[in-house]
This record gives structure tokens, sequence and C-alpha cells, in this order.
């Protein structure tokens, strides 16, 4: 390509026969200041229109894709006023390159116009996604159940190595947030119960509240949203990818059932981990509440858990653990929901991952808030 | 046209002690349909990836026109790195954005176009991989080959001095391939770029290739370099003559002979 600091110019002139030359001189880059094109499609559009257009590219320089665009936008023009276009005044790479944005034409229908949905199209859209939503979730929860009972009949295929690292992944490796949340929320239950309980001076009690605040509720609740976030996510995010990578595709074509392959591994991983955490957050969340009982109103150690012991029952125990069975299967149904629903692009798997998590908690919270009530109107 | 374009000199490539290809030389000329070729395993997108500047050599260098790209400023390589374009095996479009998006990008970001200009030159380069009238689908909405048409679209955004394709025809049936070789052959002829090719489909090499290195994995070195038609003919080496017949005993297979004429 020569090369040439000139600031690229646009002449036009009539020639006889109704033709009109349309001159390009200088360096056309994208870099410099390019004359407009309205002039010449101004020329285009008056009465005497020319029959044909033709180019004069001797004085040429450089030239980048946006000269192109600039002589697309024209021949379009031309097309559109019934002007013939002649190229052969162009340098041989631009006609080429012409020639080959026109070889393959747009296909009849494939642009697409933008649709304005109005208000009530909204609202009429909304209701009719939520339906959908339901059925998906009231299918998903069946087949998975249908995956559990083959489970426990012995029938169902997967692979006992991954249910262990499913556990461990769920149980022994989530101990470490698991401890420090439920420490902290015991201490913080402590703290803000503790200045009503001081204006009574019935501190002493400070342990049947954190006692039966986590066995209760806290305990359950806590893990279950620590899991939800932790391995709830993660479900969607590896089933997500793996129905990206057409694993799962894989192996539905071997035989496999996902549903018992994949879903009541890490269903039954939460099952069985989530009680096991829950008891173990509430023994943390009582273990704070000592301490901060301990610094600040010097309440021993001896004195606050001989409290705690006479306070506490199993059944606050068993409300507590029995609630984390039901967080269980939430955090897995939500997760290995939107994982199985995932759709096929890097995109669709951080969806899948949120809308697991926000699925997961609103579940969580509305599933507790039914059983409390249940359980205070039963007087458990 | 001619003059060296990438010069690759005492390249060793390796991921920690593990070493892939050693000692490596050669020269992409400029306007060059250079190919990366070789069987599986023998480092070939390594060799892409080395040259595009997403890893660092193990030891020598990768310069463009005398300029060593891991010498070079950081501004410099970014300066670099704008003039190529990279056609990457699946497409990697970003997902989140319709293809018009996928090719606005490099162009808002990095040239003063208005937003106008940029929506000609969308259009300009979607209709030049046959995708015209495509802008508003998202990549998951459009089929694998028409997904790695539209990679390239957006690879030549920036109007780059050289493209790299990594295993351009891999997944396309013959016709797209053979369409596909043909844009390339277009490009070559019609912006002078050079293209850097890394492929093991005989019938695209033979079509469009003026030059290559022929990559070994046992010996982890280049063991032919030239034209590959010219390879066919004269290399002596019963590799890379198995790898050109594939596998048959010196006479070149009957697609790689459709594809030459």
């Amino acid at each position: 390509m020569p090369v040439s600091d000139t600031p690229p110019i646009l002449l036009s002139r009539k020639l006889p026969v109704r033709r009109l030359e349309i001159a390009l001189r200088g360096d056309w880059i994208a870099t410099a200041a390019r004359p407009s094109a309205d002039e010449a499609l101004a020329q285009l559009g008056k009465e005497d229109a020319p029959a044909e257009v033709c180019f004069d590219a001797s004085g040429l320089g450089q030239w980048d894709s946006l000269l192109l665009t600039f002589l697309t936008l024209i021949e379009n023009r031309c097309k559109a006023a019934g002007i013939r276009v002649d190229r052969r005044g162009l340098p041989d790479g631009i006609r080429g390159m012409l020639e080959l944005a026109d070889a393959v034409p747009e296909l009849e229908g494939v642009r697409r116009a933008s649709a304005k949905t109005g208000i009530l199209g909204k609202i009429g859209l909304l209701g009719i996604a939520a339906w959908e939503e339901t059925i998906a979730m009231l299918g998903f929860i069946g087949e998975a159940a249908l995956g559990f009972g083959n489970f426990l009949l012995g029938k169902a295929h997967y692979r006992r190595v991954d249910l262990y690292l499913l556990i461990q992944e769920c149980g022994a490796n989530a101990l470490p947030i698991v401890s420090l949340i439920s420490f902290l929320v015991g201490m913080i239950l402590a703290f803000v119960g503790s200045v009503q309980l001081a204006k009574y001076g019935a501190q002493a009690y400070i342990s049947d509240m954190v006692g039966l605040g986590m066995s209760r509720e806290m305990g359950a609740l806590m893990t279950a949203i620590i899991m939800t976030g932790r391995t709830g996510a993660a479900f969607a995010a590896q089933l997500g990818s793996m129905q990206v990578n057409e694993e799962i595709d894989a192996l539905k074509t071997m035989g496999f059932s996902e549903m018992e392959f994949l879903v009541v591994p890490r269903m039954l991983a939460l099952i069985l981990m989530m009680p096991l955490l829950c008891v173990y957050a509430d023994l943390l969340g009582m273990a704070g509440g000592g301490l901060v009982s301990l610094g600040l109103y010097d309440i021993s150690i001896l004195e606050y858990s001989h409290h705690l012991l006479a306070r506490l029952r199993f059944q606050d125990f068993a409300v507590g653990v029995g609630k984390s069975v039901v967080f269980g299967v939430l955090v897995a149904i939500s997760g290995c929901m939107r994982g199985m629903q995932c759709g096929r692009s890097s995109q669709a798997v951080g969806m899948a991952a949120t809308s697991a998590v926000v699925t997961g908690i609103v579940m969580i919270v509305c599933a507790d808030a039914v059983m409390t009530l249940l359980v205070i109107s039963l007087h458990w | 046209m001619g003059e060296p374009h990438i010069t690759v000199s005492g390249l060793t490539m390796a991921y920690d002690d593990f070493v892939i290809q050693r000692d490596m030389n050669f020269t992409v000329n400029r306007g060059d349909i250079f190919i990366v070729m070789g069987g599986s395993g023998c480092g070939k997108s390594t060799l892409l990836r080395h040259l595009i500047g997403l890893i660092r050599p193990t030891k020598g260098s990768v310069s463009y026109q005398e300029l060593s790209f891991w010498d070079a400023s950081p501004e410099e390589r970014r300066r670099l790195m704008m003039k190529m374009g990279v056609s990457y095996q699946s497409g990697a479009l970003f997902s989140s954005m319709t293809l018009a998006e996928n090719i606005a990008l490099p162009l808002a970001a990095f040239t003063s176009l208005t937003p106008p200009e940029i929506q000609g030159i969308v259009s300009l380069k979607l209709a030049l991989v046959g995708l015209a009238g495509f802008e508003e689908y998202y990549p998951a909405e459009i089929s694998g080959g028409m997904q790695k048409r539209a990679g390239l679209a957006r690879a030549m955004a920036l109007d780059p001095d050289i493209l790299f394709f990594d295993e351009p025809s891999a997944g396309l049936d013959p016709i797209s391939s053979r369409l596909l070789d043909n844009l390339i052959l277009h490009l070559r002829d019609n912006l002078g770029a050079t293209i850097v090719v890394v492929t093991h489909e005989l019938p695209s090499i033979f079509a469009i290739g003026n030059n290559a290195v022929f990559l070994d994995a046992e010996s982890k070195s280049i063991i032919a370099q030239g034209d590959p038609k010219r390879l066919l003919a004269e290399c002596e080496i019963p590799k890379v003559r198995q790898f050109l017949t594939r596998g048959g005993n010196g006479k070149a297979d009957t697609i790689s002979q459709g594809s030459k004429q």
C-alpha cells in the first residue's frame, strides 16, 4: 500500500451521459478526520440524479474498513435509487472486499426488530414465566424423588467415590467457615441479649437465651445459608458447566439417569451432613455466648454450662436438626435444579449459580417461617 | 511483501520442567499464509499462544519486524497485540453480548469512531464472513460454524496486520471449510495481511499455505519447513510424508490432490 500523509478528500464531478464520478484522494484511515458522505449522497437524491456512479481512486493512499463502510453506504443509496454502480475505478483490494461482502446476501427474515412490550404484556409474560417455573420445579422435585426412591431400593446407578467426595466437600471442608460464623453468631446473640437482660439483673439467663436461640433456630438457619452460598452455588456451577460441555448428554446416552448419577448423591451428601454441621454450629454458638458472658459479666464457664444443661432439652436440638434436614434438601434441590436447567453458555452458568443462591435462600427462609410456626403451635 | 514479519529465534516452549518444543527457528514473511502443522499434542496451539503473546517463552524470542515482543515495553506490547487478530478454535465469543456488541467492543475501546461508524464497520465485517443481518443474535443462538465465522469477524474488527487462526476448519463441513479457506485467501490478497494458521486439515494446508513448519512431538523440534506443496513433492522425512499423505506411503491422497487444483 502506498504511504502518504495527505488528508482524505472527497470530490465529485459530473461526467457526460448522466454519470457521476466520485474521486477519493489522500489517506482514508480512522485516525484522520474524514469528509462526510452527506454531500455525495445529496447529489444522488437530486432530481437530475445520475444514472451511473463511478469512482476515481488514482489518488487514494492508505485505507481501512471505514472507507469500505463509506462506499457501502453510497452503494446502498444508489441501489435504493436505482442507480448503477461502476466499481472498476476502485483498487483491486477494495473491490475484492466489497464483492466478498456481497457474496452471501442477507437472508430474508434474519434481521430482528426489537419488539416493545407494554406493561400489561410484561405482567402477562412474568405470570407465564412464574407458572412455567413452578411446573419445572415440581417436575424436578418429582424426578428427584423417583431417583431417591431408586437409590433406597438399591437400584440407582452412581459412583460411590463421587458420593464420598461430595460428603467430604459438604461436610469436613465446610467446617472452618461454619465454625467462624456460628461462633460469632453465638457471641452476637449474647451481646444483644445481655444488654436487655442486664437491665433486670438477669445476666445469668444469657445462657438460656443463647442456648435456645442457637439450638432451635440460628444454628440450622446460619448453616443452611452458608451452605447455599458455598455448596448450592458450587453445585449449580458444576452441573451448569457439565451441561455446557455436553457431559450430561454423554451420561444420558450411556444410559445413566442424570438424576440418579448427579442429583441423588448431592442431595444425599447434604441430607447427611447438614444435621451434623447444625449440631456443630449449635455447640460453637453456645461456646461463643459463653465467652461473652465470661468476658462481660464474669459468669464462669461452669456456671454458664450448668444453666445451659438445666435449660436445654433434647427437643430443642431435635427441632434444629429436623429443620436442618429440610434445609439440606432445599439447598440440594435449588443448586441441582438451576444447574440442570442451565443454558449452554458461560453467561448461563453465572446466572445458574446466582439463581441457585437466590432460590435457595428464599426457600430456606420461607420453610423456616412455616416450620417455626408449626413447632410453636404444637408446643414442641 | 517478502520482508520478514514475524521472526522466531531459539524459541523453547515448556510448561515448568516439561519441554514441548526446543530451539525453534523460523520466519514468517509479510503476506504469507503460514501453516503450523504436526500431529496431535506436538505443541501447535502452544506455539500459537506464544506467537500472540499469551505465554512468555522459556527461552528464545518472538519478534515482530525486529521488535522482540517480550523485550518491548508494556505499551509497545499492547500496540503490537492490537495489530493482531486471533480467531479461536470455537469462536470464543462473549456469550453475554450480541454479535454486534462482540465486534464493536474493541472498536469502541481502542478507536475514536462514532457509534454510527462503528455500526457500519460491524455490519461490514459480518457481511464479509457471510453473516449479514445477524447483528442482534447472541452466540448461543447460532450454529458452531457461524460462531466461528463471527469470531473471525471480531478478529478482523481492528483491521489487523496479522491474523492468527487456531484450527479454522475443525468442526466445519467440507463446503464451509472451503469457503473459509477462500475467505482467508481473499483477506491476504485484498488486505495484504500476514496469516498464520494452526491446522492439520490437509485440504486446507495445500489450498492456502505457501509456507509451513512441521512440528514433531517425539524429537520436540521442527523437522521440516517450507511450502507444503513442495514438502509433499520433495520431503524425504517419513513422518512428514506420512502426515501429508494421510498415512499413505508417499502418494498424495485423493483429497489432497483434489484441493490442489
